[in-house]
Parts: structure tokens; sequence; C-alpha cells
């Protein structure tokens, strides 16, 4: 996240003397000076308005097999075409693209929720806890996630439902957040204003809750966003292994089935194009969120050199 | 470099290694199911006859397999057979050993992702480099947001884009697979130039997505590095610009890509399974995937085992040569 940060900075000083003061307070002008956030958003929302319409525009029912007549391509009556077992790609997408960001989201938030507790710990109390915590962040992102999911997976077969991926993914997204929130808490322990709520009597519960917390607020925030993009990342993963919810028409399941009927040598372009364009509007938007947002949580580093 | 700084590497290693032999030994037995007893009802129900005895037999084969055992003493005995790299045989294709899999496989894998990693890793960390040099061409700069949005897909996702335009569309590379089928794998000059042919697709969706980042992250130092006071004195003692870019900027700006390199291998390593996947290129990916459609969990386990151990030692090998390539770093204890 950090050099993500640095880069920003880098990209700054060509727009410093762009942006007159008097605008920079309005949001407009913010999201001018800090684009990347502007744009990931955008990127989301767009996202979001196709979900919107694409429901009041077909039955989403018809995202299940047999809906159709296979393998047609795009027409009026199916936009997106239909695929070997006659899904309605359309109901397909529109269906499927939530439900990929409500694993994101769901794993995301049990993720940095975790790791900002073990975060908080391990940098703010500090001694064996701290060790064991280090440790076992260090050797946890050693080990690939992805292959520990495997292993569940494989377990639950063909139990795992949307929701269950969404909670093993999350439990394994905690190691990344509680890294960098524990640096944070450590440098912001020696600040004075720590030092003086401190000095002043408050509860260690209250420094953290009152002082610690809302200063970083914009980390958890960048971290959230990042830990999203991971979870996404390793549910499609699990998916495309063979290892997702069948029954679900998840981006990831789509890409599953697209590989499993060979559907790009078949020539099948309208069953794989929108999957794919949907996934790389996702990671992009999620991805220039997280540097605009990295920008919010680090303002010093706008000024240097 | 100190003992104890070597000491507590390994050591980290060797919890890395014990730790995926115990999340694979303990893991699936979560679920309390009876491997034996469902593999045994299958094979009834697919036999069609009222099978008896059902229960001794369930009894023999766990005697057998020494699954009435208590769990600790499996657990040792597991231990053991992972520390010889004994993954026991493949359940679908019988008479093999899930090892001799694995070693069949593994070249693929390993040539496949060492030489894409060492090239993208140059590759960007040059880029990167002259991005973040005032006196760089100014053309460079146009790269970044291209490589950046490459960088935030998944490998395979650029996979099946450039199947579809190279393989299929315009049929200049191959569609899937590691060398023609129907020849026979050897180190002749033939087989070795038909085996690149087909590398050429897979190796080009993990380069060009990963560029972006090795890019971003040297710009990023080198902005850091060329504000820093030994830049400046090395500018004014009157040094040519050349010689401040590579022997003070690039020096010192490198470290962290080390470091860098080191965090991503695990991400690195799944990220090819799934290229392999979609290539149907025949190394570890491939063989993880058809273990999987199969339900065979020897192989799966043991592709696992052996994923992991090799990026916990090939992070030990990058830590232990950190040191070296920071002279400033001597690890000595304050």
């Amino acid at each position: 996240m950090s050099s993500i940060a640095e880069v920003l900075s880098t990209q700054e000083p060509l727009h410093i003397e762009e942006v007159r003061p008097e605008r920079a307070r309005s949001t407009l002008g913010y999201l001018r000076r800090n684009p990347s956030l502007g744009i990931g958003v955008l990127f989301l929302v767009a996202l979001l308005l196709f979900v919107v319409i694409g429901h009041l525009t077909v039955d989403i029912i018809q995202y299940r097999p047999l809906s159709a007549r296979p393998l047609q391509s795009p027409s009026r009556e199916l936009p997106f075409g239909t695929d070997k077992q006659g899904r309605n790609l359309y109901a397909v997408m529109v269906e499927g693209t939530p439900m990929t960001l409500r694993v994101g989201l769901l794993a995301g938030v049990i993720g940095v929720a975790l790791g900002a507790t073990m975060g908080f710990i391990a940098g703010y109390y500090g001694g064996w806890a701290d060790n064991v915590i280090k440790l076992l962040v260090d050797v946890g992102l050693t080990i690939p996630g992805l292959l520990i999911l495997i292993i569940i997976g494989m377990r639950v077969r063909g139990g795992l439902t949307v929701d269950q991926m969404a909670l093993v993914v999350g439990l394994l997204a905690w190691l990344y957040p509680a890294r960098t929130i524990r640096a944070q808490v450590l440098t912001l322990k020696q600040r004075s204003f720590v030092q003086v709520a401190r000095l002043s009597g408050m509860s260690n519960w209250e420094v953290i809750v009152k002082e610690l917390l809302p200063n970083l607020l914009p980390y958890l925030g960048a971290s959230l966003v990042g830990s999203v993009s991971a979870a996404i990342l390793a549910s499609i993963g699990l998916e495309v292994l063979g290892l997702g919810p069948f029954e679900a028409p998840t981006l990831g399941m789509t890409i599953y089935w697209v590989i499993y009927n060979a559907a790009i040598i078949n020539g099948w372009w309208w069953w794989w194009v929108p999957p794919i364009i949907v996934i790389a509007i996702l990671f992009i938007g999620l991805f220039l969120v997280a540097v605009g947002l990295d920008e919010i949580a680090n303002p010093r580093m706008r000024n240097r050199v | 470099m100190p003992l104890d700084y070597v000491a507590k590497r390994i050591g980290i290693f060797f919890l890395i290694v014990w730790l995926a032999a115990t999340i694979n030994f303990f893991l699936p037995r979560i679920g309390g199911k009876d491997p034996i007893r469902d593999m045994l009802i299958q094979q009834t129900a697919l036999s069609g006859s009222v099978q008896t005895g059902l229960e001794e037999m369930v009894e023999i084969y766990n005697e057998k397999f020494g699954l009435n055992r208590p769990l600790w003493q499996q657990y040792l005995t597991y231990l053991g057979d992972m520390s010889r790299l004994d993954f026991s045989y493949a359940i679908t294709n019988y008479p093999l050993r899930v090892s001799d899999m694995i070693m069949r496989a593994m070249p693929w894998t390993l040539l496949l992702l060492t030489t894409t990693t060492l090239f993208s890793w140059v590759l960007g960390t040059l880029l990167g480099a002259f991005m973040g040099w005032p006196r760089a061409p100014r053309f460079l700069s146009y790269l970044l947001p291209p490589l950046l949005s490459l960088n935030a897909i998944p490998f395979f996702l650029l996979g099946l884009i450039l199947i579809y335009l190279f393989a299929f569309h315009w049929r200049i590379f191959p569609l899937f697979g590691g060398y023609t089928q129907g020849t026979i794998p050897a180190l002749t000059p033939v087989f070795l130039r038909d085996a690149l042919y087909h590398s050429i697709l897979p190796a080009l969706s993990i380069i060009l997505v990963s560029l972006g980042g090795w890019a971003l992250g040297m710009r990023a130092m080198m902005i850091t590095t060329r504000g820093d006071d030994f830049v400046n004195f090395a500018d004014a003692k009157g040094l040519k610009g050349r010689s401040i870019f590579l022997h003070y900027a690039i020096r010192n700006a490198l470290l962290p890509q080390v470091t860098a390199l080191a965090l991503v291998l695990g991400q690195l390593v799944s990220g090819a399974v799934l290229v392999e996947i979609v290539f149907q290129y025949p190394g570890i990916g491939t063989l993880l995937y058809q273990s999987i459609l199969a339900s065979d969990f020897n192989v799966v386990q043991g592709v696992i085992f052996v994923l992991i151990v090799s990026i916990g030692l090939t992070t030990l090998i990058l830590d232990l040569i950190y040191p070296l390539l920071d002279p400033r770093i001597t690890y000595r204890r304050a």
C-alpha cells in the first residue's frame, strides 16, 4: 500500500499548479486533484448502474439453465446470448455481479475487522501477543491463501454456498490488514496526543477507541478496499478451480463454465466477453479507489519531492 | 552474516513446512467424515447389489490404513511421510505414485514461473527506474496507466483474451498444451523449440500483468531516492547523470524491489496455477485442477504441500541473499 501512496505523491507535482485554492474545498475540486478516486468510483458506480438497470429489464430467474435455447448469439431478445445449458447470459451477469461483490464485501469486512483487532492488540499492547501475531502473519502471508481454501473447498464439496465461501475466504483475509494496521498503531502510539491521553488517565480501551481509531479510519478504508479486491480474487480462483457454488451464477462460476466448455476455442465469444469485461472493470475500479484512499490516508506524501 | 539471523530464517522455514503438513492433516479431518465408509457405500450403490458385511470391510480397511489408531499416532506417521515427500498413491491413477506425478509436472511450472518472474521483475524494474528519472524519455510516462490497468486484473483473465486473439483469431500460437500432442517429451532441440512455442502465450499473460507492479514500485523508490542528500551530493560533485542514475539511484532503490519479490511469491504461484488451467499447460496447476475434478485427495494434498514448501524455500533464499545485497545491514544485535 505504501508504494501506491508514494507513487501518487509523484503524480501530484504535475497537478499542483493547476489547482486554484478556492476550488480545492469542493468535492469536485478534490476529485480533480485525486483523479484515481474519481475514476475508480465511477467504474464501480457504472457496475452498480448496470445491475440496477438489468434488474428492471430482465427476468432474473433466467439465470438458471434451460431458460432459453442454448448457444444463441446475442440478439434483440437476448442481448448477451445464452450459454450451452440455456442460461440467459444477460440475467447471469445481472445476478452474478452483485453476488461476487457480496462475497468480496463480506469477506473483506470480516478480514479487516479481524485484522484491525489483531493489529491493535499487537501494536498497542506489544509483548508476547505482538510476537505471536507477528510470527503468525509472517508465516501466514508466505502460504498462499488459495491453497488452503482448496483443501477446505474439497472437503465441503458441492455444499459450499456463496455466503459460506465468503466466510471461508474472510477467515484467511485478515493477515495483510493486521500487518499494515499494526505498523500504523506503532507509529501513532508514539505521537504526543496519544501520550497526553494516556497520561491524563484514559484507559487503554478509551485511547484505542477515541484517539487511535478515528485517526486510522482512512487506513481502515484503504485496507478494506484492498481486502475486498483480494477476497474477490481468491473467490474467483476457487471457482475457476471448480470448488465454487455450482448453482450460483457468480462471475467466477461463469468463467469456470467458459473454461469447462472450451467456449473460446469453439468461438462462443458472447459467453466469455461480458464476464471478462465486468471482472476487469471491477478490479481496476477497486485498484483506483484504493490508490485514491491511500492519497487521503497519507496527505503528507503530497508535498514530498 | 550473523548466525542467529540465519538460524531464525531457517526456523521460520521449518515452521512453514510444519504448518503446511499440519493443515493438510487436520483440515480434511475437521468434517468428521469417514472416507472409507463413504467410498464403500458409493461402490455398493454403483454395483447395485446389496452388500453384506460392509461394517467388517470398513474395519479391515481402517486396520490396513492405520485409521483405527489414535489421532496423534496417525499425525506423527503423517509428519514422517511428509518429511520424506511420500504422498502415497494417486487414487485415480492407481499404480502411479503422487510424488512421481508431481515430479513430472514440476519442471514445466518451475521453468514457466522462474523465467516469467525474473523477466518481468528485471524489465519492470528497469522501466520503473527510467520512469522515475527526470532525464528519461517522456513517452515512458504514458506507459504507466495501461500497465497499471493490466496489473489490476488476474493473470488468467489476460490469458483468456490472449488465447482468443493469438491462438483462435489470428492462429499465430497453439491453443493449448505444453507441446504438440502425440510427441514424447525429450530433451531434443525439436521438442524444446516446440515447448517454447507453446509456452509463449502463458508466459506473456504472466509477464504483461506483473510488469506494471514492478514498474510502479521501482518508480516510487526512484523518486524517493532522487530527493535524498547523497544524490544531491553526487550531483554537486559533478558526477555524470548516467553514473548517478546507475550507481546511486538504482543501487539504492533496488533493495525494496527484492523484498517485494519475496512478498508476492505466493500470489505469483496461485496466479500461475490458474494460468496453467486456462492453457492446459502440463504443469502443477493443471495437475491440481484435474485432481480436484477427479476428487483425488492424495494428489491435491501432495501438490499443495510441495507448492508451500517451494515458496517457503524461495523466501528463505531471498531472505538470505538480502543482507548480501545491502551492505548497510549487519543484523547485529543492538
